[in-house]
């Protein structure tokens, strides 16, 4: 596809963009926000943003474009900001995403738009996501998130149900309530948002921002029920045949802690990341008992995984007071597939990292609860089906270390309350619900996308596979209404 | 928000509410359970459903005030309503006609042995129940049983109602008596259920119990729940509640449901300080 190059407003000679330095973020302190937890980054200032997509040298083919998974068309932007345009470049990136704010803060964008940056072959890369970060905080303070007026759009008549409220779920809400149709989400827990809201912790992704995105969905008329487990309150089966649905969205995402299957792993004091997160961020138990759900505050935690779910627990655990607060991985840093900021800021705030340890049993006490951890060396083999290289045993290297909290954050499997209930729903060897490149199930009627159909990904694809079944949705129920008609 | 339409003691410290809820009253089987919060900043606890009317749109549930969260329930009034109600949740209790099914119960258990001892009766079942206490003030539900099964045996610690003794005890009696029991059904405390299971296992009786594990989501997403039954850790809620009693680590769950007891202890006290300055400022403006 032939792209226009967009209209130019960087008033800086090319030459002298690349002498720009990348404009760093300012952020908390590490020693005072590791006892906090407030937001650790603080974002660009409006003079700073300028700068930054100053920096942009306005490629004639944008490879940014292609790194990122739903294609937002960073040129764009980046020159509506250069603009000082700041509302435009906001609504420019929303013609893609509809998560900015969110996607700003968590998107690891070192390995997709700012991986291909060319600034960044020779130089640091222009930082496209802390001016995406930017652009939808602006617009949410000064436009209250919904840019543009949109028009009320005819109502279609049709009806169609969202289950779960994570990233997957909000993006077909916002695709489908603007195609007139009646679109109601579904989600289980007493707050919307997902893994956003369960997961991912206030120091990192601030609970307003989804609230607002939430707030902005049903002013233009989506409706949120919460408590509501498809599959256990009702059934699919009777959203559409009794409750009128014409078509079901499952956004159900990943939600099944795995653990490592060693002993002592349900001792006192062993966690699954899931937990862990949920009872801090959701639940907000790092008020305790201000609010009323109990947490560990452990003296040393050890967090086993090098995930961004290994990295959100590490520094959780650190902040509930924890002397030493440890990631155990069993392959070496370069492994890791943690956003590199996480890495960074998790080292900043004085989180160990034992690298190429794997925990094998952890022990107790008479009451149950977890004492120790003993541990093996590993050291790294062939490549293994993932590409990376496999870990391997070092042989007599047994060693324990003292320990009174774990956290396992080894990954998620599928939640299989669906499918138990929804046999005809095609799923893979793994709980995966099996789902064409635009979401349709092998159920009539019913698609699904993010975490559920690919597996723990990041919120980026589960936002860009909800475009794409919401496209397929509003296309089916056109056919539908045809065919009736 | 979901509505109380009606709360009241049936024992001392233990309240039964009718909640309005009619989305889970019309799916609800015996043996799920809800989970709820009391307000905004409470944290979700399961609760198993007693009872419940499709036609009416309400659920029961009967709540002893133990910790924070159910000492604050209970002080909930009809009119009233709790943040938060989800269900129904985990697998309905497996029923067939078995034969003569024996219904074990301690404390609060009582309230859902019920309606698993209405369903067996339904299927067929000769269905005897033993409700156990710590004296008799502390006995629920005794005549909603007497009316749906064959037989009620009490035992009480201090004999103050029926056979002084344990629920084994009374099991034991019965055994003795001649009775073939091919399905036992034991719900209440751990300890309880444990003490049944173990006695169970020689005579080779199948014993189903209805673990009451700490929670969270109530989903499978966080493994708070989880138990080893059988050597395997299984998520109660959504695999159970109830598990061959034969096969639960029963010591384990033990020190399981001790795992906050500290933050408990401190979180009960917190409440009851509000509490008591609550009543002091109630009192003082009275005097005024
Ligand atoms: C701790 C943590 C940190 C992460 N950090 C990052 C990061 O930095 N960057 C990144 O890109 N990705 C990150 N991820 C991954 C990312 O969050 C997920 O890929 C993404 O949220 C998936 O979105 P989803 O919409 O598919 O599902 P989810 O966000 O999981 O949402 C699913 C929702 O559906 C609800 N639900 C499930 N079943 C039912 C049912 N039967 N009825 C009603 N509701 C139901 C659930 O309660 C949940 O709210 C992280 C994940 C975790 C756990
Ligand atoms: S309560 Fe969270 S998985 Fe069972």
């Amino acid at each position: 596809m032939i792209r226009e190059k967009p209209q130019s407003f960087n008033t800086v000679a090319l030459k002298e963009r690349l002498t720009i330095p990348r404009q760093s973020m300012p952020e908390q302190d590490p020693f005072i926000r590791s006892t906090n937890f407030f937001e650790v980054n603080l974002g660009l200032t409006p003079e700073q943003a300028v700068i930054e997509a100053q920096r942009c040298i306005e490629c004639k083919k944008p490879t940014c474009m292609d790194g990122c998974p739903v294609n937002i068309k960073i040129p764009d932007f980046i020159q509506l900001i250069c603009k000082k345009d700041f509302l435009g470049a906001a609504e420019k990136i929303m013609e893609d995403n509809s998560l900015p704010a969110v996607c700003g803060r968590v998107c690891p964008q070192e390995t997709q738009c700012e991986e291909v940056c060319l600034v960044g072959k020779r130089f640091e890369p222009v930082a496209i996501g802390r001016l995406e970060r930017f652009v939808a905080d602006y617009a949410m303070e000064n436009g209250n998130g919904s840019v543009k007026e949109t028009q009320i759009p005819q109502p279609s008549g049709q009806k169609v149900a969202i289950v779960g409220s994570g990233p997957a779920g909000l993006a077909v809400a916002s695709d489908l309530i603007k195609e007139g149709h009646e679109v109601t989400v579904f989600e289980a827990l007493h707050e919307f948002g997902g893994v956003l809201v369960y997961g991912i912790p206030e120091f990192r992704l601030p609970k307003t921002i989804l609230r607002q995105e939430v707030a902005n969905l049903e002013a233009k008329g989506v409706k949120f029920i919460k408590n509501f487990i498809v599959g256990r309150t009702m059934t699919i089966q009777e959203l559409m045949e009794e409750e009128g649905y014409d078509s079901v969205f499952l956004g159900l995402g990943a939600g099944l802690p795995r653990f490592m299957n060693i002993p002592g792993e349900n001792l006192n004091g062993v966690y699954s990341a899931n937990e862990f997160l949920t009872r801090s961020n959701l639940m907000r138990g790092y008020e305790f008992p201000e609010w009323d759900t109990p947490l560990y505050r452990a003296k040393h935690a050890i967090i086993v995984g090098g995930g961004n779910t290994a990295m959100d627990a590490v520094r959780t655990a650190k902040r509930l007071g924890a002397e030493k607060a440890s990631i155990v991985y069993r392959r070496s840093e370069e492994e890791m597939p943690a956003r590199n900021e996480e890495i960074h800021h998790a080292k900043e705030e004085g989180v160990e990292f034992l690298n190429l340890v794997n925990p094998i049993e952890f022990i107790g006490d008479d009451q149950g609860n977890v004492v120790a951890a003993k541990c093996l060396r590993m050291e790294l083999g062939e490549p293994d089906d993932s590409g990376r290289r496999r870990p391997i045993p070092m042989e007599g290297s047994e060693f324990i270390m003292v320990v009174d909290m774990v956290v396992i954050a080894v990954g998620n499997g599928s939640n299989p309350l669906i499918s138990q209930t929804n046999p005809e729903i095609e799923t893979n060897k793994w709980g995966n619900i099996v789902a064409d490149a635009d979401g349709r199930t092998s159920m009539d009627a019913v698609f699904a996308g993010g975490d559920i159909v690919s597996g723990g990904a990041t919120v980026i694809l589960a936002m860009g596979a909800g475009r794409k079944s919401a496209a397929a949705i509003n296309e089916y129920l056109k056919s539908k209404v045809g065919s009736s008609a | 928000m979901y509505k109380i339409i009606s709360a009241d003691f049936i024992a001392p410290n233990v309240k039964s509410f009718i909640i309005e809820a009619p989305l889970i009253a019309k799916k609800r089987k015996a043996g799920q359970f809800i989970i709820l919060r009391v307000h905004d900043k409470g944290e979700r606890i399961p609760i198993t459903i007693a009872d419940s009317s499709a036609e009416e749109g309400w659920i029961n549930i009967i709540v002893q005030g133990l910790g924070k969260t159910s000492a604050h329930l209970n002080t909930l009034e009809a009119g009233e309503h709790l943040q938060d109600l989800v269900g129904p949740l985990g697998l309905p209790t497996h029923i067939e006609n078995w034969g003569t099914l024996v219904c074990i119960s301690g404390g609060v258990g009582t309230a859902e042995a019920l309606p698993i001892a209405a369903a067996g009766k339904a299927a067929g079942n000769r269905v005897i129940s033993i409700i156990g206490a710590r004296n008799q003030d502390l006995i629920i539900a005794e005549s909603q049983m007497a009316e749906v099964v064959d037989e009620v045996r009490i035992s009480t610690d201090d004999g103050s109602a029926g056979r002084k003794g344990l629920v084994t005890d009374v099991l034991q009696d019965l055994i003795n008596e001649g009775l073939k029991p091919d399905m036992i059904v034991a719900i209440g405390p751990l300890p309880m259920m444990a003490a049944v299971s173990n006695q169970t296992r020689d005579m080779e009786i199948p014993t189903m119990v209805s673990l009451n594990a700490i929670m969270v989501d109530g989903t499978g997403m966080c493994g708070a729940c989880r138990a080893t039954v059988g050597g395997k850790t299984v998520f109660v809620c959504v695999e159970g509640p109830e598990f061959d009693g034969h096969l639960v680590d029963f010591k384990e769950l033990g020190m399981r449901q001790k795992m906050y007891k500290k933050q408990e202890e401190e979180s009960h006290k917190c409440f009851l300080e509000k509490q008591m300055k609550k009543i002091k400022a109630e009192a003082m403006l009275e005097e005024v």
